[in-house]
């Protein structure tokens, strides 16, 4: 039974390493305009999309990823161009449901492009189980693992130790404030967009091997990296990670101990009693709401 | 006043003949509602595909009763009630004079009434074995049953000794009605049921499950879904170390599987139709000509064939030898002669369709195929 246990957990870290990753994408674009982007779950589809597409076209898996990387961020900053930029002044609602349509966008245009079969990628260690006490992982487990805390830790050096970041910050608590000490917010915003469809990319990559890809892969990916964000505390990275484990955990705990049938019920709940309790997410930030 | 009495009548005259004119040329015109997006988009894409294709190839060669053959299409997105709207709009606006469709068990379901209502012959693509009993008039269905799914992998286990089964399925209608057909089935072969986990068709992770399964006492594993989920399960298995036979339905007969799954997918066998092992089958099989040429004639035109595809080809191919025989597209002729539908070959098989059997295939018409090597191979 404890070694059961044992590989619940496991599997929880493995799931909720795969949401944290996803979840962290939506802090750059909500940080730097309080809008919540739900194409973040399209970034993810489409940088796994495009990595196995080019490798598939003969590019070696480092060079596929790398160029995979930087055509979605490409992407992000034409959306943020051609569909965001457009509204300027639009409400945060307005943004957002924009960002609902361009989901919708991408979704259609990859369907076309790729069709409506799921697509592997290989693992970039081999597929050989690692054995940890009496449970298993997968070699790719580890890299989405180490992808997370890199990335985290780029983002939040991101936001809290260069100018880039801070500015980025700034737009987003005032942005007539940001724009009087020179701040170029439209520039700031096509960043966001750019960085944040990189970051998803990434996400997109180093989880394919586990989960697959399609046109639609964005969808499920992009709900619960969503939920680990907000569970979390939106826009805080370190945040999402912690949102991300702990739904994992629970997925996993929930499905092994209780029944594999209420395992979504269980994990929304719990979304649910922290967004009652804690509306600001667990680690939130607990500022005085904006007038 | 004269003047303009005239000119009506005048156009009147116009207008007859104009609709005496296209009287003549009246194409024959054959509704179908599929799921081409949506989750179950892999199974009607290819489906629609081969209806297109099957029409041109119809039309090129001079149409059908020297009618030209017009195919009416709407995309369910798999929403239950978007079919029932598309399927009363066939009937009232289109005047179609069959249906081939539904992608999905639940789209046919829902537009069983109002075909049943209306008096028009439609040919199912889908599973579930409720769209065909009870039997009813104008419905008729050309795919295999989950059922018969079932038994072809009961029959297996009985030959390998296995009874004791752990079973394993997602949240879909697919998947659900499986494993209705596998908890009836079970006793009847005298296996016992020692696990029957679920999980949900977009998980990524199927782990926990298995690890419960894994401290049963299993002699194999029964998978029954489709889409990638069944995928992620194989390599789970592999991953947790479980090493027990792996069965999975007829919902995953494709190379997609094979290509998700990778290694883990060796040795895991499952019911399917002839399609995916056309060039093993014996020259002497009579299906072996037919999937050929529906396998070359889609693959030149799309890419891989799937047996869903081969589905609606079936379906059509039946609509249309029907159509023929009857000499007319009268409805109910044409329903009586889809019914007297004997030792048609097919890509699921031969059908024998009788008043009580609106499907017409028996077992044989799956294969036990085994993955070996990346490829299928048959095992019986």
């Amino acid at each position: 039974m404890l070694e059961q246990i044992f590989q619940f957990l496991v599997t929880g870290v493995t799931v909720g390493s795969i949401y944290a990753l996803v979840g962290l994408g939506f802090a750059l674009i909500y940080n730097a305009s309080d809008v919540v982007n739900f194409a973040q779950g399209e970034f993810v589809m489409l940088g796994a999309m495009n990595a196995i597409a080019l490798l598939a076209a003969g590019l070696p898996l480092p060079l596929a990823a790398i160029a995979a990387v930087l055509l979605t961020a490409l992407v992000g900053l034409l959306l943020e161009r051609l569909a965001i930029e457009p509204a300027k002044g639009a409400s945060v609602i307005t943004t957002i449901i924009i960002t609902i349509g361009a989901a919708i966008f991408l979704r259609g245009v990859a369907s076309l492009l790729w069709g409506k079969n799921s697509l592997p990628l290989p693992a970039f260690s081999g597929d050989e189980p690692i054995q940890l006490g009496g449970a298993t992982l997968l070699p790719q487990s580890l890299w989405v693992l180490g992808g997370t805390i890199v990335l985290v830790a780029l983002v939040h050096a991101f936001f809290n130790r260069t100018l880039l970041g801070k500015a980025l910050l700034a737009c987003s608590f005032n942005r007539t404030a940001a724009q009087l000490v020179g701040i170029n917010v439209q520039v700031m915003l096509r960043l966001a967009y750019g960085l944040s469809a990189g970051l998803g990319a990434i996400a997109g990559i180093l989880v394919a091997p586990i989960t697959f890809s399609s046109y639609e892969a964005g969808i499920m990916l992009g709900l619960k990296g969503f939920s680990a964000a907000i569970v979390g505390g939106i826009g805080n990275p370190m945040g999402a990670v912690a949102g991300g484990l702990l739904l994992g955990m629970l997925e996993a705990l929930g499905a092994g101990l209780i029944s594999s049938g209420y395992k979504d019920a269980i994990a929304f709940i719990f979304v649910l009693m922290v967004l009652f309790f804690e509306p600001t997410g667990l680690f939130g930030h607990k500022a005085a709401e904006r007038v | 006043m004269r003047k303009s009495g005239f000119l009506a009548s005048v156009l009147a005259v116009a207008l007859l003949i104009g609709v005496n004119l296209l009287n003549a040329a009246e194409p024959i015109k054959i509704g179908t509602f599929l799921t081409v997006t949506g989750p179950a988009s892999f199974l009607g894409d290819p489906e629609l595909k081969t209806l297109q294709m099957a029409v041109e190839d119809i039309n090129a060669k001079g149409g059908l009763n020297g009618r030209q053959v017009e195919l009416v299409h709407y995309d369910t997105g798999g929403n239950a009630r978007e079919a029932l709207n598309f399927v009363k709009r066939l009937i009232r606006r289109d005047n179609i004079d069959l249906i081939v469709g539904g992608t999905t068990s639940g789209d046919t379901l829902a537009a069983i009434p109002e075909v049943e209502k209306a008096g028009i012959p439609l040919l199912s693509l889908a599973g579930a074995v409720e769209i065909i009993e009870p039997v009813r008039k104008w419905v008729f269905k050309v795919a295999h049953t989950d059922r018969m799914a079932a038994a072809k992998i009961f029959g297996d286990l009985r030959k390998r000794n296995l009874s004791k089964i752990a079973l394993i399925t997602g949240d879909g209608g697919f998947d659900k009605s499986g494993r209705t057909q596998i908890l009836k089935l079970a006793s009847e072969y005298g296996t016992t049921l020692v696990a029957d986990e679920s999980y949900g068709n977009k998980d990524t992770d199927m782990t926990t499950q298995l690890t419960k399964i894994r401290a049963t006492d299993a002699q194999a594993i029964i998978n029954f879904g489709f889409g990638q989920a069944p995928a992620i399960v194989t390599k789970n298995i592999k991953q947790l170390g479980i090493d027990l036979p792996v069965y999975q339905s007829h919902g995953v007969a494709s190379q997609t599987f094979i290509d998700l799954a990778g290694d883990a997918a060796e040795g895991v066998r499952l019911p399917a139709a002839a399609l995916v092992v056309a060039e093993q089958l014996p020259d002497t099989d009579p299906q072996k000509p037919i999937l050929l040429a529906y396998k070359k004639a889609y693959e030149t035109k799309y890419g891989p064939v799937s047996t869903f595809g081969g589905h609606a080809y079936d379906g059509m191919m039946i609509a249309i030898e029907a159509i023929k025989r009857a000499g007319s597209v009268d409805k109910a002729q044409v329903r009586d002669e889809i019914e007297k539908t004997q030792g048609f070959i097919g890509t699921a098989g031969v059908f024998n369709m009788t008043p009580e059997d609106h499907m017409g295939l028996n077992l044989d018409a799956f294969k036990m195929v085994e993955i070996h090597n990346g490829a299928w191979k048959i095992v019986e």
